[in-house]
């Protein structure tokens, strides 16, 4: 399937900072499961604008603008021709050892109530129990995007019992990791098959190292395995190693952001051209 | 040098000077006090005190009740407070700390001495032990000053550290004139009147110039010398000529240290040149009060200047 | 158990050491109230210059001086030779050690280190994987503790490869008891410490980026006057003759370290921070910190700029990490160890848990993410209570501890209240390492447990510092 990304961030600040720093993790690579057509990124300010290569393996552009501006828009538009591979990730350069993908993050600590979750899924069959915690969080955490923030943790919301993709994942990170699983966080895009094109927010998943296979995707919010409908952007520990952006402003007051996304197929955009 | 550098020298300056300055408020207010007074209501020197500190507006937010002790305990040792004595000394201090590479061993060692002496002293209770404490911040802040003056390197750390204490000492000028001005004559007193004139010596007593005024007027006290003395007279440290011309004085050192001027060397010669070209007669026919209000604004957009151009 | 004193030597029976001769001599002379007039001499001197530091956690947030003992240590010339080259030799190792598990992870796969200890180390940084710091220096400054139980027996203690602090000290402690004793300096050939900053400035240089300029422009990067050790960070700032910078002084632009200056930006191609890896970039580790620069590991990866010590050393001075140290040295040296490890039992070893659990009350058990005397247990001092609970805690979690015999430290004569008695001491020599090599200043600091008995060195807990005597013959 051919997906077209189109994706502008837009800054507004009260009052103009003289210098802002972002790292985007925005751009996707190409493996087995995708082919990147053409991708580009750009601002609509005067701003630097640098690739380069994280330790995980993601391309991060890094972002400079030292001229004081009000108001700033990060562009992205690109097409990625996509395939279903069973949610099994291949051709992903695997530039970590896969027991670093153990490690506890604050945003991804198993707690006494995650733990006792969790032990209902460990066990011989991976593949399978895996696929059962999936669904499980999937069903015991309902979709609520008011309910949480960037900064909440596993724990949180799994004691809230609500949240949005990104909690699915950090909680499905801190089960996994605490089973004994390598396992991390993906962001990236969704081609949504109910025809919604607008989207407020990227979408984040999971993926798992399951023995024989390698690495599957997993994603808890929807309760699937990636498939040609998904587009793999970024990953790494939890949300804040493959967050689309980080960044820092200087001098700057009120700051207020807005997201456009459109993530549709591409027959789909020429019928409406 | 770094511009966090900088700016911690320039509000040193500023730190210091305004700890001085209270002290000798404080220390007019308690002798004024202590004279038996028929011109006005009781506490009228300590709430001239705190309307010449400009803490009026603060004090009042504050809910305190005027009357000497609140006034001493605000203006001199209240935590709350951050212009008292002691939150600008430690506030002084605190930045010659985080500054200390740039300062010789001689004026970090007299600004922790204060800070240290501070801490070691409570609160005076009596006015003898109280005047003995503004004494001695007069003493640490001139030990700070000549500290600064005997072993500093005469290189931009100096001059960011003069420039604060200048432009702090004209502020404190100009806020000292208009406190005269929102001292309102009760009716039946005329200008020029006991009243009128109580007020303009306590006014001098203040800055310590009541001797100078003698020694350059050679005339009873009169409005217009009073303010001729603080605004235009070039004999007096204290006058905003004098602290203009410091202020002028010392970004041009910087100017030339950096070897270029900028906006704020621009500002502070062209409002030179305006003082110079005025007089205290037109200053009167057109107003002390708004004269004074336009010298304030620009000071604070002329410390905006500075900030921007090498603070930030 | 006996105590080797420095002074008096094993059990204090064979009379006084050699090299303590001459003070031993010099103190049965000085009238007894010299020391104590000394001693308070010093203390207003440190109290006047600033020389404190703040305690964590303590409830007012005063500024406290660290006591300071006017009885100098001394180290013979052999014994220091021999401590010198296997401190060399350690952090030479050290080294080598994080260059490759940054990068080909050699000493994972042939089994010298467990890969688990390593990768989920909360002190590993994945973010420096495939990554190599400029000139392939990681520790610049390591603060290696010593302790001492006989004549030839030094051991190390603990690794410093994070930002080991206290060069202040052994700096501060020199200047002033050449102004207190400067009679005592001709009875002795004293190797001068001050030539530590120079060493230090010489070791940053050499590491800046290749592509910085012949005379590279190295700053000290502290968390601010609020930091424990910020007295420390401005002393070297100083020394060094650099720029003492907050977070908030730098900035990143193009993949450029910047300082802002009232002059406007200048580059910056070493930094000698003094602020920990997670707190550096908000932008690449937590995104919470305001003592750090945004985008500063962008500049790093890009090879811009040179960070002392490098991101990811924790790693190498973590308990668990340590015990595995003498293999570490032998597979990237090929040597044995000249200095050794206390003998150490891993709790998440099965047979060694079972040994540990069944004498809690002789033995010292660590946490393995703790640091500076915290979260500690020892065994000889604890209350029955205090054992139960550590029993639990390491029931729970086995891999979180180590143990270590309870050693009986060596003691130094240290001024007390009413006269001259042994404390307990520790040693830590500063190492350092550019470009050109490996180097050891010749001194230390070396910390006593001024309570009887104590063996907590700490300064955080009730320890202090005495001046630490290298001889040159």
């Amino acid at each position: 399937m051919l997906i077209r990304v189109e994706y502008s961030t837009r800054y507004d600040y009260e009052r103009a900072p003289h210098f802002v720093v972002q790292v985007l993790r925005k751009t996707p690579r190409s493996c087995e499961s995708q082919h990147v057509r053409r991708w580009a990124i750009e601002s609509d300010v005067d701003a630097r604008i640098r690739q380069s290569e994280d330790a995980f393996g993601n391309i991060v552009h890094t972002l400079y603008s030292e001229k004081p501006v009000d108001t700033m828009t990060i562009s992205v538009f690109g097409e990625v021709d996509t395939s279903d591979t069973g949610g099994v990730l291949q051709g992903w350069p695997e530039r970590q050892h896969a027991l670093v993908y153990l490690r506890t993050t604050p945003l991804t600590a198993a707690d006494e109530a995650i733990r006792d979750f969790a032990s209902g899924f460990g066990g011989e069959n991976g593949l399978e129990q895996l696929h059962a915690l999936m669904n499980a969080i999937n069903d015991r955490i309902g979709f609520d995007t008011g309910a949480t923030g960037v900064s909440h943790t596993a724990e949180k919301a799994f004691a809230l019992g609500r949240g949005v993709c990104q909690d699915h994942a950090h909680i499905f990170l801190a089960a996994a990791r605490w089973l004994g699983v390598p396992s991390r966080y993906v962001s990236g895009h969704l081609r949504r098959s109910d025809g919604q094109v607008e989207q407020e927010a990227a979408h984040a998943w999971v993926e798992a190292l399951v023995d024989g296979l390698g690495w599957v995707g997993f994603d808890p919010a929807n309760g699937l395995c990636p498939d040609e409908n998904y587009v793999r952007v970024a990953s790494g520990l939890d949300y804040l190693g493959a967050s689309p952006v980080r960044g820092s402003s200087y001098g700057g007051m009120g700051e207020s952001m807005s997201v456009q996304l459109r993530v549709h197929s591409h027959p789909q955009s020429q019928h409406q051209q | 040098m770094l511009a966090r550098t900088a700016g911690s020298l320039f509000w040193i300056g500023r730190y210091v000077e305004r700890a001085d300055f209270l002290a000798r408020i404080l220390e007019a207010a308690l002798r004024l006090s202590s004279i038996p007074s028929r011109d006005g209501p009781p506490d009228t020197a300590w709430r001239s005190a705190v309307n010449s500190a400009g803490m009026g507006g603060a004090f009042e937010a504050a809910g305190r009740t005027l009357n000497e002790q609140n006034v001493r305990e605000y203006l001199a040792f209240s935590a709350d407070n951050p212009s008292s004595i002691r939150s600008c000394i430690t506030t002084a201090r605190t930045n010659a700390r985080s500054v200390r590479t740039a300062l010789t061993v001689q004026l970090w060692e007299a600004l922790n001495d204060a800070w240290n002496a501070l801490g070691e002293q409570g609160e005076p209770q009596t006015r003898t032990g109280f005047a003995e404490f503004l004494g001695w911040v007069k003493s640490a802040t001139l030990t700070v000053e000549g500290a600064a003056s005997r072993t500093m390197l005469r290189n931009d750390a100096y001059w960011f550290l003069r420039l604060g204490a200048a432009l702090e000492r004209a502020d404190n000028t100009a806020r000292l004139l208009d406190v005269k001005y929102h001292l309102l004559l009760p009716e039946g007193e005329g200008v020029g009147g006991q009243l009128d004139y109580f007020q303009w010596t306590t006014l001098l007593r203040e800055v310590s110039a009541l001797t100078a005024y003698r020694w350059v007027y050679r005339d009873s006290v009169k409005a217009v010398n009073v303010a001729d003395l603080l605004v235009m007279n070039r004999q007096m440290p204290r006058s905003l000529i004098s602290c203009q011309a410091s202020i002028v004085q010392y970004l041009e050192c910087l100017a030339t240290d950096y070897g270029r001027r900028g906006p704020a060397q621009r500002f502070a010669s062209a409002r030179m040149g305006k003082l110079e070209g005025g007089s205290i007669e037109a200053i009167f026919q057109s107003g002390l009060h708004e004269f004074i209000e336009d010298f304030l604004d620009e000071n604070s957009r002329l410390a905006d200047t500075i900030s921007e151009q090498y603070l930030a | 158990m006996s105590v080797f004193d420095e002074m008096g030597g094993l059990g204090g029976g064979g009379g006084v050491r050699a090299c303590y001769q001459p003070l031993a001599r010099w103190l049965a002379e000085a009238p007894a109230e010299l020391l104590e007039a000394r001693s308070r001499q010093a203390e207003l001197y440190f109290r006047r210059m600033g020389i404190t530091f703040s305690v964590y956690g303590a409830a007012d947030s005063n500024e406290r001086l660290i006591p300071f003992d006017v009885v100098p240590r001394i180290v013979s010339a052999p014994e220091w030779l021999a401590l010198e080259a296997g401190l060399v030799q350690r952090v030479a190792a050290i080294n080598l050690f994080l260059k490759d598990i940054y990068g080909r992870q050699e000493c994972i796969r042939a089994g010298i280190v467990p890969a688990d200890i390593v990768l989920t180390n909360p002190h590993f940084r994945p973010e420096m994987v495939g990554r190599r710091p400029p000139q392939d220096v990681w520790v610049h400054i390591a603060g290696v503790d010593l302790v001492r139980t006989a004549e030839d027996g030094f051991y190390v203690l603990e690794d410093n490869v994070r930002t080991p602090s206290g060069m202040s000290y052994m700096l501060e402690n020199r200047e002033m008891m050449m102004r207190l004793f400067p009679d005592l300096f001709s009875e002795y050939p004293v190797r001068p410490v001050e030539t530590y900053t120079d060493m230090l400035l010489s070791a940053l240089q050499s590491s800046a980026p290749s592509s910085a300029t012949r005379d590279p422009c190295v700053v000290v990067l502290t968390p601010g006057p609020y930091n424990s050790a910020y007295y420390e960070h401005s002393f070297l700032a100083d020394k060094l003759g650099v720029e003492l910078v907050e977070g908030g002084d730098l900035y990143v632009n193009d993949g450029q370290v910047f300082m802002r200056t009232t002059e406007g930006p200048k580059k910056v191609d070493v930094i000698y921070r003094r602020v920990d890896d997670d707190f550096l970039d908000p932008l690449t580790f937590n995104p919470e910190s305001a003592l750090g620069v945004p985008g500063l590991m962008t500049a790093y990866q890009a090879g811009n700029v040179t960070l002392a010590n490098a991101v990811g050393t924790g790693v190498a001075d973590d308990k668990a990490v340590y015990t595995y140290m003498p293999e570490i040295i032998r597979f990237f040296t090929g040597e044995e160890p000249l200095l050794h490890n206390v003998p150490t039992w891993r709790c998440r070893e099965p047979d060694a848990l079972k040994e540990v659990l069944s004498r809690l009350d002789e033995l010292v058990v660590k946490e393995v993410g703790g640091s500076g005397g915290y979260g500690m247990l020892i065994g000889p001092a604890a209350t029955k209570a205090e054992i139960e609970t550590f029993r639990k805690k390491l029931a729970a979690d086995p891999a979180a501890f180590i143990a270590q015999p309870t050693l009986a430290l060596s003691t130094a004569p240290t001024l007390c209240h009413g006269g001259l008695a042994g404390r307990h001491v520790d040693l830590r020599p500063f190492v350092l390492t550019g470009a050109k090599g490996v180097e050891v200043a010749p001194g230390g600091l070396t910390r006593v447990a001024l309570n009887e008995g104590s063996l907590v060195v700490n300064s955080s807990q009730g320890g202090g510092t005495k001046d630490t005597w290298v001889l040159d013959a």
